[in-house]
């Protein structure tokens, strides 16, 4: 659960004390950061990037000019004060040496990196059994252009991924290999995922976000797509089913085309269920559901019918008109799905205090440099200017009260850095609540499936009774009658099945949910316990540290204490 | 917390030390607010314990307000030239503050730092306005705030008006803008230039320890937020996990108080010191505003007794009837002209008696403050990771649990 590598302690390089106080930069590009949300972006790529050891730390390609392949300058900003090179420079130890921390705590620091990792989520790291692993690596964006001409104008180009794995499982049938992929593929693999995997929590993909071609090649934008694929993928291979699955498995290894089925767009499948829908009400093609796509819900699908009658029923639902025939467990799962929305919510608030709290702390930092700063230049000013030696004293004190305000503001800022990480595990608990809602909603549509069918059904079946019913009655009319009553016969047997295919899928929906569920709180115990010790042992080490400084002026300055009483 | 700022002069008697010989020890406290609405204020007590015989006895209380204290520097500044008169604080322009308990406190230990230095001050404590000051009634003291004399017609919240016009006519004169009546003196001349400077700089540093003060309270704030949210939370939760939430937020909760006592510490313990630098660093530029004046004057006098003497000579030769009035006019003159030279001349040395004082003064208020100030954020510091630490072992037991 705990990530092995050294996740995110790069962030201190920005920070790496100097002692030339002159070349203090106060104005550090991530200071300027309107949002937070860009920073803490920052902050987290900062930490699936460099965390691989196949992470080529830049991209060069000096010789060409193409922006997408050389380095990015925001990239530049984040590694400025540190060199690409070694992953593993010195961080500066929150604990300071062994021979700062009481002894008692020692044992504690176990967990001794641990205030210096970003949190390893478990659910996007591999947390399965530890032998076995999925590394995925994303990298080296390439333009390339479109075979066919396309339609849409100004399109014919797009950006390609160069997708390595290394993984020891057997099932690859291989060590490390590497696909190009483009963002459409991505789309498609989370597509095919969510059809198959109805009712699991699954990591959700990065956005599409619909930008003209000319922004989709800035670099900037290439290369935050390039982090977040990155990030969506390892956090599919550390899901315990989906990293199993034949989707991912195609989607890392086949070469050229992926050969998983593209995802068609709403308006072209309603307009094929729009074609079929006359047929369907003359009796012409099957009005029942057809067995495979009750496995799915009428929403995507192209059965306008489907969609209606099921649209018809929820109604009935929600109106209390019929009475649900599966209600079971529902209460209890009412009650979890309570739970889910009351735990969303207080994320929330925690999240919103957050990052308020990260601001209030950066602004310490900041402003304690800015006193240090005014106070290096009175330090100067007076010693150019002294005509009295009680100015020499008094530069002095200052130059030692600037230090130490210099010192301290920089370590607060490198604490703010790591509690921004810490921190951003409730942010990562909040984005999966939506993925919880969708789980949520695969059963409630399966759900609806069932109860459409079965109330389907029972009208069916009132109808052939009703029909045996009349059959004395009327004289001759008695063949066409009974072939009506081998139609129905024939329609509720396959509604029979198609009911019975869909009670299994609800049925292993609900189970999903559940073993997801459990999965989720589990980790998630594990995860925020995690960033609370990662949180608090971060803030007792730099705390230390500060007040070691300010100890230090206390003492150079004692001789003025005996004034006061 | 009392000031820990005393004027410590040369010559002076501890204030506070009725074991040697003679002593003057001023207590400014017990602020109270009078009147209604607009013509609300604030009065103070002092309390003199004395035991030089010009006073009228061994221990005087009497009420004073702002405005007296305006008065008794008025006084002070008219009748010693020369010497730097201690800063008062600022006549409080926001109308919402004017009556919250910081300001008042604020203000009052101002106001009793400016009462002893004044009266541990080998020359102005001998003043008899400040007798007057520790002593009259309030109905004499009305009286006499009301009949402002000299320079000080203006009603006091003018006087910073008087400052910056006094201001602008030095640096007007330093930077040669009117006619170059100015002492050609090279370390005056530095020293003028170091005392702007040092205002700028000055200033600089002390808008930087106000936005400090503000970050603690905005860090304690938002511990608080934080720490209820953490709360609620764990409330949500429930079991192990929960436990550890709650009482991270109860910590939190803890350290938003820490955090705000620290804001206060660093608002009278460090901020209120550097305004003070300001303060008397503008005062030293009044009296170098009183020492051109002089030296303007003298130069004046000096050339009109010249011109008197050369016209009585002339007046002499031609064997005038007017010689006798010519005579008597240069002799008064002479007078007024050698009066001026002396008291230019003092001025001078008084202010170079001064700045050695100043500098010494404030290198002790400054290292003063600095230690206060990193006493303070060493106690936050070390109450923050104590508070933290306290913490490991409880999450420990959850994580294993």
């Amino acid at each position: 659960m705990m990530g092995s590598e050294n996740e995110g302690f790069e962030e201190a390089h920005l920070y790496a004390s100097k002692e030339e106080m002159e070349n203090l930069v106060l104005d550090n590009p991530l200071n300027d950061s309107n949002s937070y949300s860009n920073y803490r972006s920052a902050m987290s790529s900062a930490i699936s990037d460099t965390s691989h050891p196949l992470a080529p730390s830049i991209l060069v390609t000096p010789a060409d000019s193409d922006p997408i392949l050389s380095p990015p300058p925001y990239r530049d900003h984040l590694y400025r004060n540190s060199p690409t090179e070694s992953s593993y420079i010195e961080p500066p130890p929150f604990g300071g040496n062994v021979s700062d921390v009481n002894g008692v705590e020692n044992h504690s620091l176990n967990l001794d990196n641990f205030g210096r990792f970003s949190r390893s989520a478990s659910w996007s790291t591999s947390s399965s059994s530890d032998s076995e692993y999925v590394k995925i690596t994303v990298s080296n964006p390439q333009k390339e252009q479109e075979a066919s001409n396309s339609i849409v104008p100004g399109g014919g180009t797009y950006v390609t991924y160069l997708i390595t794995t290394r993984t020891n499982v057997p099932e690859f049938g291989g060590v490390e290999f590497s696909v190009r992929r483009r963002f459409r593929d991505v789309v498609t693999l989370s597509d095919r995922l969510a059809e198959s995997y109805r009712g699991l929590f699954i990591p959700p993909r990065p956005d599409k976000s619909v930008v003209e071609s000319q922004v989709m090649h800035k670099q900037e934008f290439v290369e935050l797509r390039r982090v977040a694929l990155e990030k969506y993928l390892r956090r599919l291979a550390a899901h315990p089913v989906i990293k199993r699955s034949d989707e991912l498995k195609v989607f890392l290894q086949v070469q050229g085309k992926l050969p998983l089925a593209a995802t068609t767009d709403v308006a072209s499948r309603m307009l094929d269920g729009a074609v079929k829908l006359p047929k369907q009400l003359l009796g012409d093609s099957s009005v029942v559901v057809a067995p495979h796509e009750v496995v799915q819900p009428a929403k995507g699908g192209r059965d306008l019918l489907r969609l209606f009658k099921e649209l018809k029923q929820s109604v009935a639902n929600d109106w209390g008109g019929s009475r649900p025939l599966v209600v079971e467990e529902d209460k209890e799962f009412l009650e979890k799905k309570e739970k889910i929305n009351d735990l969303e919510q207080q994320l929330s608030n925690v999240s919103k205090q957050a990052e308020s709290l990260v601001k209030a702390q950066q602004d310490m930092g900041d402003t304690m440099g800015e006193l240090g700063l005014a106070f290096i230049k009175l330090t100067k000013f007076e010693n150019e200017e002294a005509t009295f030696n009680s100015q020499r004293a008094r530069a002095h004190d200052m130059k030692g009260f600037a230090t130490a305000a210099v010192k301290a503001s920089r370590f607060y800022r490198e604490l703010n850095a790591q509690t921004v990480e810490h921190l951003d595990t409730i942010h990562e608990y909040l984005g999966l609540m939506l993925v919880v809602h969708s789980a949520f909603s695969d059963r409630t549509s399966a759900l609806l499936t069932v109860q459409t069918l079965l109330s389907e059904l029972s009208s069916l079946e009132s109808r052939a009774e009703k029909l045996e019913a009349t059959s004395s009655k009327v004289f001759g009319a008695g063949k066409s009658r009974n072939r009506k009553i081998e139609d129905l016969k024939e329609t509720i047997r396959a509604t029979e099945d198609a009911k019975n295919i869909a009670i299994r899928e609800y049925q292993r929906i609900k189970e999903n949910n559940r073993s997801e569920l459990e999965r989720l709180d589990k980790e998630r115990e594990a995860d925020l316990l995690n960033m609370l010790k990662g949180f608090v042992h971060n803030q007792v080490g730099y705390m230390e540290k500060i007040a070691n400084v300010w100890t230090k002026v206390v003492e150079e300055t004692s001789c003025y204490a005996k004034e006061n009483s | 917390m009392i000031a820990t700022q005393r004027s410590v002069s040369g010559s002076s008697q501890s204030p506070r030390s009725p074991s040697s010989q003679t002593y003057l020890s001023v207590s400014v406290t017990d602020p109270v607010k009078l009147g209604n609405g607009v013509q609300a204020y604030i009065s103070y007590r002092v309390i003199t314990k004395t035991n030089l015989p010009e006073y009228q006895g061994p221990e005087k209380i009497v009420i004073r307000r702002y405005s007296d204290f305006v008065w008794l520097r008025d006084r002070l500044f008219e009748k010693y030239k020369g010497i730097f008169i201690p800063p008062l604080p600022e006549k409080s322009a926001v109308e919402k503050f004017r009556f919250s308990a910081e300001f008042i406190e604020m203000r009052r230990q101002a106001l009793d730092i400016f009462v002893n230095r004044i009266a541990s001050h080998h020359e102005l404590q001998q003043s008899e306005d400040l007798r007057t000051f520790l002593q009259a009634d309030e109905e004499t003291m009305e009286r006499l705030r009301s009949q402002e004399t000299g320079i000080f017609k203006k009603k006091p919240t003018d006087f910073m008006q008087i400052f910056k016009d006094v201001q602008s006519k030095v640096s007007d004169v330093v930077l040669g803008k009117e006619k170059p009546v100015e002492e050609s003196n090279p370390e005056y001349e530095k020293l003028k230039h170091y005392i702007f400077e040092l205002e700028n700089h000055l200033a600089e540093a002390q808008k930087h320890a106000y936005r400090l003060v503000k970050r603690h309270r905005e860090l304690g704030q938002s511990l608080s937020d934080f720490g209820k949210a953490v709360k609620l939370l764990g409330a949500c939760e429930g079991n192990s996990l929960g436990k550890a939430f709650s009482e991270l937020g109860t910590k939190s909760e803890t350290l938003s108080v820490k955090l705000q006592k620290e804001a206060h510490q660093l608002l009278m313990n460090f901020e209120e010191p550097l305004k003070d630098y300001v303060r008397a660093v503008q005062s030293i530029k009044a009296t170098i505003a009183e020492r051109a004046n002089a030296f303007r004057r003298q130069c004046e006098l000096a050339e009109t007794t010249k011109l008197k003497e050369i016209n009585l000579n002339k007046l002499t030769l031609m064997r005038s009837d007017k010689v006798g009035e010519a005579e008597i006019e240069y002799q008064e003159l002479k007078v007024e002209s050698e009066e001026a030279t002396r008291m230019f001349e003092i001025i001078v040395r008084l202010m170079n008696e001064e700045i050695v004082r100043f500098q010494e003064q404030k290198t002790l208020d400054m290292g003063i403050a600095f230690h206060e100030f990193a006493k303070g954020q060493a106690r936050l510091a070390n109450g923050i990771a104590n508070a933290w630490r306290s913490l490991i072992p409880k999450l420990e037991v959850c994580s294993s649990s």
